[in-house]
């Protein structure tokens, strides 16, 4: 289904301009009065800091904005109502005054045990939903014990091999009562089935069970790197995964559709979000491919972006982002449930902004990153410790990080009033114009025939990359300023106090792959693999033979060997 | 007459890390800075890193790490490029690295170790300054 005037139309009820014809004109003469007149005598005298003035994501920033620049802004068509099309002012109709944003610190090192231990102690602080993070080798789909896990065993995450681990993970955190994101991608289905699996020993029915499984391999084969198969077979793996939860796990949120790893490897905040939503269209033709009705799978996708500390550009490109995916749901799509078209999210504060020089300088970009991540409407959020861009967070900047959000939730205000920055000449025209900016890139790739072909050519790799070139370079012209890198430096001591994870945890994940290797049913696990085999060649869905492979222990490693075999493994060009 | 040979540099990212964008921006700046650039791409073991720099006959080896590994395998590297005989070939690593690891990298072999916030022009400098020279 194309996009066509004739939906659109039937949205808009009436013409409702903000402003009538002849206040413009009013307003156009005082400007131009105030222009010629103060504007012209001050800058006579003294000129401005810039001849240009540009958002970091390269967006020209006018002196003044005035309803000239929202001239043909309709209310009930642009802006609208929360909970209402096309969601420009958020998802949900009272928002942040029935409850705030859930607050879900991504977290996770070392062993399961350590995990858990730190999960235990942010739910006692007030965080509100758990975020699992993975080692590289289980978000590669390799047991710890494989060459190519050595050295990275625990590093960045938690070592997960088998159901065991997830089992000591979730220790004593009940999976009916919590909600859990797991920012696993190539392998998603694997750990879902795990913690599906945990749920069960639990006695929590899969109705009950909550949370999300990141699911998106788009990114990974642009900027996060994270993938195992070649794109087909992973998208494959992506919707069976999507419509295995929507017919057994109606709670689940079966993607997080992730614009934030592509603003961290150097994209505007329009680009964040144009090629997030072209991921979202990728997949969305995809399950229809599969033959599911867009109303059935659509309400439980979600998406999750970045957040950088100019506010007010944050806050436009939610909004727009927000508007542009509920039309492109209805119009390019067909959905009629409401909830297919809402764009809900999850953002992560940025990390690529940290710096390691003056670390406690974070503490403040964070905070402003967190409230622009308030007042634009997420739905959770996580805000980053300052000692980042240093090492894993220690516990003492984690809960920093924790109270900071707790502050803008509780004090700032920003949660007491629905998108209040709406009417803002200045954001209502920024949004205007990253919107326009994504519909650009969203016809630049359907006339390349879609998002992977667009991958493919190279075309989204070197468009973020041209992008963090150019900021790199404003940096050290010193176009830009950047707080304790080319401005307001200073000596200071190393820090101290960095939070290590131990060598070991290799040695002991691969001890316990050992005794996990020796003391299962080797019956039961080999029919499970069998099994798991047959089925991937098949056109079935794979969940439920996941699901008993890891109840038979399988492991990580062996289940995604099996489909490396099938489906070998993607080895992709590089674009430089 | 005698003339000066490009220099030629890897750039490597060693492991499972995925974090490419200092890697992909440095291979640009080294180009735009006259040297020739090999990216290698994601995931590579210490084994394709040095076959990389004797195929290509490289005189500087880069590598990039931000997932906690540097301590494991810039070491790693650069005792197997000794072992084949790549003593003269300039190792720098850059990436999330703690500052009180530095001294341990540089005693380990690595030549220069450059963290976050580092302008490209003084890793560009460190190199053309330490690089060994050959004629073309």
């Amino acid at each position: 289904m194309g996009i066509d005037g004739r939906h659109h139309a039937a949205t808009v009820l009436r013409r409702q301009d903000m402003f009538e014809e002849k206040d413009l004109e009013k307003i156009k003469a005082g400007k131009d009065k105030w222009e010629q007149g103060p504007v012209g005598k001050t800058l006579s005298r003294a000129p401005e800091r810039k001849p240009v003035f540009t958002s970091i994501s390269n967006i020209p920033v006018e002196r003044l904005y005035t309803p000239l620049d929202v001239a043909r802004t309709d209310f009930d068509r642009d802006i609208g109502y929360p909970g209402e099309y096309p969601f420009t002012r958020g998802v949900q109709p009272t928002m942040y005054r029935g409850r705030f944003w859930t607050m879900r610190q991504y977290a996770g090192f070392g062993s399961a045990r350590e995990s858990n231990a730190r999960y235990r102690y942010l739910l006692r602080q007030g965080q509100t939903g758990l975020s699992v993070a993975f080692d590289l080798p289980t978000q590669a789909g390799y047991d710890s014990d494989h060459a190519l896990s050595m050295g990275e065993v625990g590093k960045v995450g938690v070592a997960i091999d088998s159901i065991e681990d997830m089992r000591v993970l979730f220790d004593n955190i009940p999976l009916d009562k919590v909600t859990t994101s797991m920012t696993i991608n190539a392998p998603a289905t694997v750990l879902l089935a795990m913690y599906l699996a945990i749920g069960g020993e639990q006695g929590v029915s899969f109705e009950k069970i909550g949370g999300t499984v990141q699911n998106d391999i788009l990114k990974e084969l642009t900027v996060r790197g994270q993938y195992i198969y070649p794109p087909k077979p992973s998208m494959r793996l992506t919707v069976d995964l999507i419509e295995y939860c929507f017919k057994n796990v109606p709670k689940w949120n079966t993607i997080s559709i992730s614009g934030y790893h592509i603003r961290e490897a150097g994209s505007t905040a329009a680009q964040e979000m144009a090629f997030t939503i072209a991921d979202g269209i990728a997949y969305v033709q995809a399950c229809v491919d599969r033959g599911m009705p867009v109303d059935s799978f659509a309400p439980r996708l979600s998406f999750f972006f970045n957040s950088f500390t100019n506010v007010l550009e944050e806050v436009a490109k939610f909004r727009a982002g927000r508007r542009y995916w509920a039309k492109v749901m209805k119009e390019r799509f067909g959905a009629k449930d409401p909830k297919s078209m809402m764009m809900r999210y999850h953002v992560q504060t940025g990390g690529v902004t940290l710096t390691a020089q003056q670390p406690l300088n974070n503490v403040v970009r964070v905070a402003l990153q967190a409230y622009a991540a308030a007042l634009g409407g997420c739905q959770s959020l996580h805000t980053n410790s300052y000692d980042e861009a240093l090492c894993l967070p220690t516990q003492d900047a984690v809960t920093v990080a924790l109270r900071t959000q707790q502050v803008v939730a509780e004090e700032s205000g920003a949660a007491d009033t629905i998108d209040p920055l709406a009417g803002c000449y200045f954001v209502e025209a920024l949004t205007d114009r990253i919107e326009a900016e994504i519909e650009d890139y969203i016809k630049k790739i359907d006339a390349m025939g879609g998002t992977l072909p667009a991958i493919e050519q190279g075309y989204i790799q070197k468009e973020i990359q041209n992008s963090a070139y150019r900021f790199q370079r404003e940096i050290e012209t010193n176009e830009r300023v950047y707080v304790g890198i080319n401005k307001y430096t200073m000596e200071e001591p190393p820090p101290t106090n960095l939070l290590r994870v131990d060598m070991s945890v290799g040695e002991i994940e691969s001890e316990k792959l050992r005794k996990l290797r020796a003391e299962r049913d080797q019956a039961q696990w080999k029919m499970a693999l069998d099994q798991l085999r047959e089925v991937s060649q098949t056109d079935r869905n794979v969940m439920p033979a996941v699901i008993e492979a890891v109840k038979a222990r399988a492991t990580i490693g062996e289940i995604c060997d099996v489909w490396r075999d099938i489906y070998g493994e993607y080895r992709p060009k590089e674009f430089v | 007459m005698a003339r000066e040979r490009k220099i030629k540099i890897i750039v490597a990212k060693p492991g499972l890390d995925g974090h490419d964008r200092g890697a992909k921006l440095l291979s640009r700046i080294f180009a735009e800075a006259g040297m020739e650039v090999v990216y290698t791409g994601l995931r590579q073991t210490p084994e394709m890193i040095v076959e990389t720099a004797l195929q290509e006959d490289a005189d500087v080896v880069g590598l990039s790490s931000l997932s906690g590994v540097h301590n494991y395998f810039f070491p790693k590297v650069v005792e197997m490029m000794r072992e084949k005989g790549l003593e003269d070939v300039l190792v720098v690593g850059g990436g999330i690295i703690p500052l009180e690891d530095i001294d341990a990298l540089k005693t380990a072999g690595v030549h220069g170790i450059f963290g976050p916030g580092t302008s490209t022009a003084e890793i560009v400098d460190f190199i053309r300054n330490n690089v060994r020279t050959r004629e073309a």
